[in-house]
């Protein structure tokens, strides 16, 4: 009695009543709706909008915006806070990520790590610069005024740093993970010292993994908004708090600059992302 | 190494163990899993701290030295080669370690590349190669510092059987026209025997023989051993005056010492002698009945029951060829010193 | 907050696979330098974690004599206007962005690995893209399709669409390594050889081996929809976020802030403990 080969049928196939049976891929359907409508959709209104005049014809001058000094200053904003929370952030992330890697696997404190980073990532958001306010916040600090508190980057970069650590322990983790044990004491029995190693096999073999990371963090922080308006609400440093001052004023509704202005971020991020993607790739090749 | 003594909390691993190695002699450490001879090499090697007993190699206590310092060559199980690094630049990275200048480098990593056959295979990378092929360059990376002592923890273990044992000759090959002083890690009985001087039967951390693989063979100093290198048949007898009874045959015994009373002889597979017929024409009683012919290439083994008993015999297949499953044979056990076990008849352990 | 790649991933397998750099055969001065690195790791990044949120929960208890004690920024929470109910509309948002997610996506994958593997990639292509297309950037094109929603019903709970969307990456991630780990095809086929029908083989035979996959994707969307703040605002919903934002704007350090976030914060911590220990207690009975 042959085994049902259930697994590959796409296409449609006749059942034994001779009706037609509808293909399997019907089963996707609602998901594909459902994402057409609420991602794909929108996204489609971003672009086209930002790609028209205000008169509604297509006229990709439009895009010439992202060269206005004005406008050219919100990326460079976004990209000044978002390298420096993402480097200073992946640094100091590897080396936490090391300290958890590099005990019992099994053990509480690794566990703890993990959820906490999980929970703090998540957590920057308006808490946490609440939390911050409260901590290091120029009037009413608890711990110290801190009168660069409101300074951009400083104060702001400060709190990023915060939730970029936990995200770096996090995707890093398994990088550091997947150095094995053998080839630590291969080093050894060969005669390398511990900064041997580091240099010649454990620097160079995490180092895709580790720009791959950074790149994710950078992309992060340029996509942030909730905790930096919690922060400082009054200016627009970046290119998101501009988004909503173009979206939300009456001179912006008229015009387009908040597409525009998503587009250029949406077109940055793509890159990132697609440079993380490629260098995972890299990574998982020597590390799994 | 004398005296090595390791524990992981509770868990004793190494409990007293004595080891010497001769000059460019091979030792090959043999036992299940758990028994202490993985400990032991990695002692040896410097990656783990022995809790007792301390370490001379040459005349020079290294029992503190950490394992950078102690120049010996090792070679892992598995995943032991760097990723990032070509074939070459494996093998010459203990040099790179010392500074040694790039020409000299290369060409000591190809005439090492050459020593084990692989000097095609020097630009590549380690995911491009075999699993064997990795391994000959585990060892050629090992080689090309020119440590004291060369230490391998199962290189086999993760091979396919072929490969394995090409592999095993090789390695003893080089081992041999390097004249470098080895210690072989194995639970494989068959590797340990084929290529070793001497062999270290180990068990729950300590020692039990320590001799050529011949004598460890024919020779057993415990029933461990016994039963753990070759097959063996567990007969249930009786032992008085030195010399054991079991089916109706007295055999001498190894240690003519040993007290009356009952005991399990164990017996090799190629003492016992098969011949068709039931025939008893000494009034013996060894008539069985073949149950099972196994046949392993030159050699078969033929399973025989003797009233309740399991038995088996080796024959040349030749001679296996003429009985059949469900024939009736007489057994002749071949008069060979026995060991006995002192263990219950009944038990058998596993 | 979007771009956390691997995050599903490294929640989903809080052990590592093969050979990490575990402590057993180590050489005692290396593991004492070792230890020393660790510790000291630990207590630095410990403090400098620990410090905002220290702050956070002592302003919750200040009262109007700075150093004084004084509960009222808890009982605060019920009496300022709109927080409470701005708190109900979040936590309800969390369990109905939880259920369409699983409703969708459970089935979808399951269907998908076992009979339209094909679509796979394009499948994983579109899970992982709002991570591509920051949460800003989406609601900029959100704006008109909520403006239609509107026309029918206004009620803040409308949010879950999008929060799906937001959710699908870790969701999606954990769900598949879920399934993965798992290997559902293989027990699909051998349940199918032994006579089942498709809905009991996803019922009855894939859907409870999942268990683990399936905390984790309801525990990174909970902790996202709690946290949420962007679209929530620009589309001028009041979530607990947009309530808290509003407060602060309103009065700087106003103490129910912190206690409300204290108290969030809390629950997502104890929500993540509570996995990660489930999870420990399935993968045991499991092995």
């Amino acid at each position: 009695m042959a085994v049902a080969a259930a697994t590959t049928t796409s296409g449609a196939r006749p059942s034994r009543a001779g009706r037609l049976r509808p293909p399997a891929w019907i089963g996707t359907v609602p998901f594909l709706g459902y994402v057409g409508v609420f991602l794909l959709l929108p996204t489609g209104i971003v672009v086209w909008n930002a790609i028209r005049n205000p008169a509604g014809h297509l006229d990709l001058a439009s895009l010439k915006l992202i060269f206005n000094p004005n406008v050219r200053s919100f990326f460079t904003g976004s990209i000044e806070l978002s390298a420096v929370s993402s480097v200073v952030g992946a640094v100091l992330g590897a080396f936490l990520a090391y300290a958890v890697a590099s005990g019992n696997p099994d053990g509480v404190v690794r566990r703890l790590y993990i959820a906490g980073s999980g929970v703090l990532t998540q957590a920057g958001g308006v808490t946490l610069a609440f939390a911050f306010n409260a901590a290091i916040g120029p009037s009413t600090g608890f711990l110290m005024h801190a009168g660069w508190y409101y300074n951009f980057p400083a104060g702001i970069a400060l709190i990023y740093i915060y939730f970029q650590i936990p995200l770096m322990v996090l995707v890093f983790l398994p990088a550091i993970d997947g150095l094995k044990v053998q080839w630590r004491e291969a080093t050894e029995s060969l005669g390398g010292s511990t900064f041997q190693y580091w240099r010649h096999v454990g620097i160079p073999l995490l180092f895709p993994a580790f720009i791959g990371a950074t790149l994710l963090l950078f992309a992060n922080a340029l996509s942030a908004y909730a905790t930096i308006q919690a922060w400082e609400n009054q200016i627009a440093y970046t290119v998101p708090q501009q988004i909503y001052v173009a979206i939300s004023s009456e001179v912006g509704l008229a015009s387009n600059e908040g597409d525009v202005l998503a587009v250029g971020m949406v077109v940055l991020v793509a890159i990132l992302m697609v440079a993380y993607a490629m260098l995972q790739r890299r990574a998982a090749r020597w590390l799994r | 190494m004398e005296g090595l003594r390791r524990h992981y909390g509770q868990v004793v691993a190494l409990d007293g163990v004595d080891l010497t190695l001769q000059p460019g002699e091979l030792v090959a450490l043999l036992g299940p899993s758990g028994c202490g001879k993985t400990t032991t090499l990695r002692l040896l090697a410097g990656l783990e701290d022995a809790d007792g007993g301390t370490i001379t190699v040459a005349g020079r206590d290294v029992s503190r030295l950490p394992a950078s310092k102690r120049d010996m060559g090792m070679v892992f199980q598995a995943y032991s080669l760097f990723p990032h690094m070509t074939v070459r630049q494996n093998v010459a990275f203990g040099l790179r370690l010392r500074k040694v200048s790039k020409e000299d480098r290369d060409r000591r990593a190809l005439q090492m590349l050459e020593l084990v056959g692989l000097t095609e295979q020097a630009d590549r990378y380690a995911s491009q190669i075999s699993g064997g092929q990795q391994q000959r360059v585990a060892l050629a990376r090992a080689l090309a510092i020119e440590p004291k002592v060369l230490l391998l923890d199962e290189p086999l273990s993760a091979l396919d059987a072929k490969v394995r044992a090409q592999l095993r000759d090789q390695i003893r090959r080089i081992q041999l026209e390097l004249g470098i002083t080895t210690l072989f890690v194995t639970h494989d009985q068959e590797e340990a025997l084929a290529i070793a001087d001497r062999v270290g039967v180990m068990r729950e951390g300590r020692i039990e023989q320590l001799a050529p693989p011949t004598e460890v063979y024919s020779r057993p100093a415990t029933s461990f051993v016994a039963e753990f290198v070759g097959l063996t048949n567990r007969l249930p007898g009786t032992v008085s005056s030195g010399k054991v009874t079991a089916l109706g045959r007295t055999l001498p015994l190894v240690d003519p010492g040993t007290p009356d009373g009952p005991a399990v002889a164990l017996v090799r597979p190629e003492a016992v002698t098969l011949a068709s017929g039931a025939g008893q024409a000494d009034g013996s009683p060894l008539s069985g009945t073949v149950i099972a012919i196994t046949f392993l290439g030159a050699t078969s083994r033929v399973t025989v029951h003797v009233g309740d008993l399991t038995i088996m015999a080796q024959l040349s297949t030749s001679d296996a060829s003429a009985l059949t499953a469900g024939s009736q044979v007489t057994l002749a056990i071949r008069p060979d010193p026995v060991l006995v076990s002192a263990d219950k008849v009944a038990a058998s352990e596993e | 907050m979007a771009a956390i790649g691997s995050l599903g991933d490294s929640l989903s397998v809080v052990q590592p696979a093969g050979q990490p750099a575990g402590q057993q055969g180590m050489q005692g001065g290396r593991r004492r330098r070792l230890n020393l690195f660790r510790y000291a790791m630990f207590t630095i990044f410990g403090l400098f974690f620990l410090l905002p949120l220290v702050a956070m929960v002592r302003f919750s208890l200040e009262g109007t004599k700075p150093g004084s004690f004084s509960t009222s920024a808890w009982t605060q929470i019920g009496s300022t206007p709109g927080l409470l109910s701005a708190i109900e509309i979040t936590l309800e948002l969390v369990v109905l962005t939880c259920v369409v997610v699983l409703v969708l996506l459970v089935p979808t994958m399951i269907w998908i690995r076992l009979r339209v593997q094909w679509i796979a990639r394009i499948f994983e292509f579109l899970c992982v893209l709002p991570l591509a297309i920051p949460a800003i950037v989406l609601v900029v094109g959100l704006v008109p399709v909520y403006n239609r929603i509107e026309r029918t019903t206004v009620s803040p709970l409308q949010l879950f669409w999008v929060y799906v969307i937001l959710a699908l990456p870790y969701a999606y991630r954990s769900l598949s390594a879920g399934l993965t780990a798992i290997d559902a095809v293989t027990l699909a086929e051998a349940a199918r050889s032994l006579g089942a029908s498709w809905a009991t083989v996803i019922l009855r035979v894939i859907v409870p081996n999942m268990w683990q996959g399936i905390l984790n994707a309801l525990l990174l969307t909970s902790a996202l929809v709690l946290g949420e703040f962007t679209i929530a605002e620009i589309l001028n919903y009041s979530t607990l976020p947009v309530a808290l934002f509003n407060i602060s704007r309103a009065t700087a350090n106003a103490g129910v802030l912190f206690s409300t976030s204290t108290a969030a914060l809390l629950f997502a911590f104890i929500l993540l403990l509570i996995l990660s220990y489930a999870g420990r207690r399935l993968q045991r009975n499991r092995a």
